[in-house]
């Protein structure tokens, strides 16, 4: 529990870093970072195929289409950069402080849960899970794919015409 | 007891992160930015999914669903990846008021 702990408040500091950062590769990096240590706290809570989902796509695949992103921008000129840099400062300052006071809300308000757990589950194993039990699902997930896939292609289709 | 005080974790994290994710969405102009506020909402939601999948013994149950979640995720930051693109080529900028500046 105390590993989980230092885990979980890594996990709320680093998602912050990213938040506030005013740089957008060290908001990427820091995104792959929050994903990492999400993929640590599954592992502990013994979730290892949803872990291993998490850090290729999300800790992968995902930071390399964020940096691919930050990269086909340019950056903007030093005057305007600082400029918007007090401008975020003034906006993003109140983001810790609203944290402090909602953890502060609820150290101070424990809610006293008394939670009614549902019986086990009969099926541990989540390949069975996944592939017989929920298996319409997968069908959904692959038009979701085809989906993207889709709107991909009509994003970055030529113009024909400038009716288009 | 010990079940109880691991969901009141697990729930302060999930809030705090929403807090940071929604404060994100909401304050700042770049889209970049806010494609990042969402993220952090979405693993707040995962990790709020596998906890309760982890605390009432559905764990299988919830790693199907959160790999649901991976990929639509996937998805969504693809498109909006490219449609932040587009915007950046046609305005030259991510700052979102530029949107009111959309014709078509």
């Amino acid at each position: 529990m105390m590993l989980l702990s230092v885990l979980l408040i890594l996990l709320v500091l680093i998602s912050l870093w990213a938040v506030m950062t005013p740089l957008l590769l060290r908001a990427a990096i820091g995104l792959a970072a929050t994903s990492a240590l999400l993929t640590m706290i599954m592992y502990q809570l013994g979730a290892p195929l949803a872990a291993v989902f998490e850090l290729s796509v999300c800790a992968g695949l995902i930071s390399v289409v964020f940096v691919s992103v930050v990269s086909l921008t340019h950056r903007l000129p030093l005057k305007e950069f600082m400029k918007r840099r007090q401008s975020r400062i003034k906006r993003f300052i109140f983001l810790p402080l609203l944290l402090v006071a909602a953890l502060a809300i609820m150290l101070t308000i424990k809610l006293p849960f008394q939670l009614q757990l549902p019986a086990a589950d009969k099926i541990s194993d989540v390949r069975v899970m996944l592939w017989n039990i929920r298996r319409i699902d997968l069908f959904g997930q692959i038009m979701a794919l085809l989906a993207g896939v889709y709107g991909v292609l009509i994003l970055f289709r030529g113009r024909k015409t400038d009716g288009d | 007891m010990v079940i109880d005080q691991l969901f009141w974790l697990f729930f302060m994290t999930f809030i705090l992160l929403l807090i940071e994710g929604f404060y994100c969405v909401t304050v700042t102009y770049n889209l970049f930015r806010i494609l990042i506020g969402l993220e952090v909402l979405i693993k707040a939601v995962t990790l709020f999914v596998i906890a309760a999948g982890y605390l009432s013994g559905h764990l299988a149950l919830a790693q199907s669903i959160v790999i649901t979640i991976i990929v639509i995720e996937v998805v969504v930051v693809v498109v909006a990846a490219g449609i932040i693109l587009g915007f950046f080529r046609e305005f030259d900028s991510l700052n979102v008021k530029n949107a009111r500046r959309m014709k078509g």
